[in-house]
């Protein structure tokens, strides 16, 4: 039970902090904070790798195997494009005078 | 090593994901925002290799290999005009991976004695309901946008009942799970049935309202994750889970304000009825007018200030490359030129802002619908290029029409409007557009790339 409402709390600060953070992006940049998410989201991978290398039995191995796959693709992927998105938002600062 | 030092790590990780996401609130510090995330990531993964609950690491080795490889793949290869797709398919992933990390979790506590109304239990259930309806909703969001299946709202008769049945189903499955834990099946039929009750949700909702949707289930995946952190007891998963929830939670509120429809009409597929008033053969009659680019041409020389209102057709006509260098090409003989864009002007939150950004156009020059609109007084031409819902005044005048309210860019306050469009054909409220008859407004009919090809042919040879 301790634990739960310890968790609750975390939960519902770190809601309020993510709507805090959250409504100062510009509009100019929602496609960017959307991948990004994808990529922060992709924290469950902390869950798959535990899964994953459990040894326990062939089940838990799989579970583990695809959610350790799905959650790289969103992290590694997020990332990846919200550089390329935001680069493409730099670049052109250089070239105005 | 010691949990405390990992926990410590964690706390570490989670700060970087906050910063990193406050980065974002400038073009100019968004690339660091990024950065700083991704080593949260890294820190994050990497403490947790070092958990000693890892016996074996080859089955991890595998699927981050296979993970980074497709994920980078996709990255790397996606066309920008694509992104929602992508955004679609992460947030499935997303939410199938903490449908499968719950489920392990369950899974390893098997053979322990959970009590009767665990919050443990509780959790499992929701992962697995918001994991579950995040995947499969997900991947019809993806079809749909990928055009693999039709755009538009599918709805049959009785589907609202068997949504509601699924739902009771669902409901009952987890009281199950939650008053008897044990090892029973109820988690993985709660999938099934959630997956179900996924496609179900998202199957009604039609092509102008993807935008909204990829916003819920990017909410929704954050949702999955932070419940299967307290299935694990784990702080990280709670903490960056909230944060994607919150985030999507305000895009999606957005959206909907944006096109002024509830949630709940969006999801139901429910496009508001009511009376145009006149058709469009009586609008339109007579009072169309037809130009030609040089026509156009001409009406740009003259101006001082130009707003280019961009929607959806441009993208579609792939014409934002020659709308950058219509742009260019007014700047530099010193007309002051604008993009002013609307919420909903793209499939996602913010899309039209990184195809224009992908065209080398200066994201200074981007206007909001708020910051626009008070200029359209002051502006000498006005150029809609494929959007129409979004600049229909009767937004604001015809109270019965079904955009009512809807907030929409006010181009017909501008001197002279100049509207590329392949015809007079209705948008998506499938209403016909004033502004189109308005005594102001010049018609450029054809295709979107075309159109702005002649028109700066036609500006570079002048009169």
């Amino acid at each position: 039970m301790e634990t739960a409402v310890l968790g609750l709390t975390i939960f519902v600060l770190a809601l309020f902090t993510g709507f805090e953070v959250i409504t100062k992006v510009p509009p100019t940049l929602h496609t960017p904070l959307m991948s990004g998410a994808n990529a922060i989201s992709g924290i469950t991978l902390v869950g798959a790798l535990l899964a994953a290398g459990s040894e326990r039995d062939w089940l838990m191995s799989t579970l583990g195997f695809v959610a350790v796959v799905f959650a790289t693709i969103n992290v590694v992927g997020g990332f990846l494009v919200t550089h390329r998105m935001l680069a493409m938002f730099r670049q052109r600062q250089k070239t105005e005078p | 090593m010691n949990p405390a030092v990992i926990n410590l790590g964690y706390l570490g990780a989670s700060a970087l994901f906050v910063v990193g996401l406050k980065g974002l609130a400038h073009p100019r510090t968004a690339p660091r925002g990024n950065l700083l995330a991704s080593l949260g990531m890294l820190l994050a993964v990497a403490l947790t290799l070092l958990d000693r609950h890892i016996l074996g690491f080859q089955t991890i080795v595998a699927g981050m290999t296979i993970g980074a490889v497709l994920g980078a793949v996709l990255a790397l290869k996606i066309n920008m005009t694509a992104m929602p797709q992508m955004v679609a398919l992460l947030n499935g992933f997303g939410g199938g991976a903490s449908v499968l990390v719950a489920g392990a979790g369950l899974l390893e506590r098997q053979n322990a004695v959970i009590p009767a109304l665990s919050h443990f239990t509780v959790a499992a259930v929701a992962s697995g309901v918001i994991g579950a309806m995040t995947f499969s909703g997900s991947l019809v969001a993806f079809a749909k946008l990928q055009e693999l299946v039709t755009d538009s709202s599918v709805r049959f008769p009785g589907q609202r009942a068997l949504t509601a049945g699924l739902a009771v189903v669902a409901t009952g499955l987890g009281l199950w799970l939650v008053l008897t834990p044990g090892p029973h099946a109820a988690y993985w039929l709660i999938v099934a049935v959630s997956s179900f009750l996924g496609l179900l949700l998202v199957l009604p909702v039609g092509g102008a309202d993807m935008p909204v949707v990829v916003a819920l289930l990017n909410s929704w995946s954050g949702l999955a994750a932070a419940t299967t952190g307290f299935v694990l007891d784990n702080n990280i998963l709670i903490i960056a889970g909230s944060l994607v929830g919150a985030s999507g939670f305000i895009l999606t509120e957005m959206m909907c304000r944006a096109m002024n429809r509830s949630l709940v009409d969006v999801m139901t597929g429910i496009v508001p009825l009511g009376s145009t008033g006149r058709g469009d053969e009586d609008l339109y009659a007579g009072r169309v007018n037809a130009g030609s680019p040089e026509e156009v041409a001409l009406l740009f020389d003259a101006a001082r200030r130009v707003m280019i209102v961009p929607g959806y057709g441009m993208a579609v006509s792939q014409a934002q490359h020659s709308v950058a260098h219509l742009a260019e090409l007014l700047r530099s003989r010193d007309i002051e030129v604008e993009f002013a864009i609307h919420p909903v002007a793209g499939r996602m939150p913010g899309h039209m802002n990184v195809l224009l950004a992908e065209a080398n156009i200066p994201y200074e020059l981007l206007k909001d619908l708020d910051d626009s609109n008070p200029t359209f007084e002051q502006t000498d031409v006005t150029l809609v290029i494929g959007a129409n819902d979004v600049v229909n005044p009767l937004a604001r005048t015809d109270r019965t029409c079904p955009i009512a309210g809807m907030p929409i860019l006010d181009v017909d306050k501008s001197r002279t409007v100049v509207v590329i469009k392949r015809s007079l054909s209705p948008g998506f409220a499938g209403i016909p557009n004033p502004l189109f008859a308005d005594d102001k407004t010049i018609m450029l009919f054809g295709d979107g790339r075309e159109m702005v090809q002649a028109l700066l042919k036609a500006l570079k040879e002048g009169p």
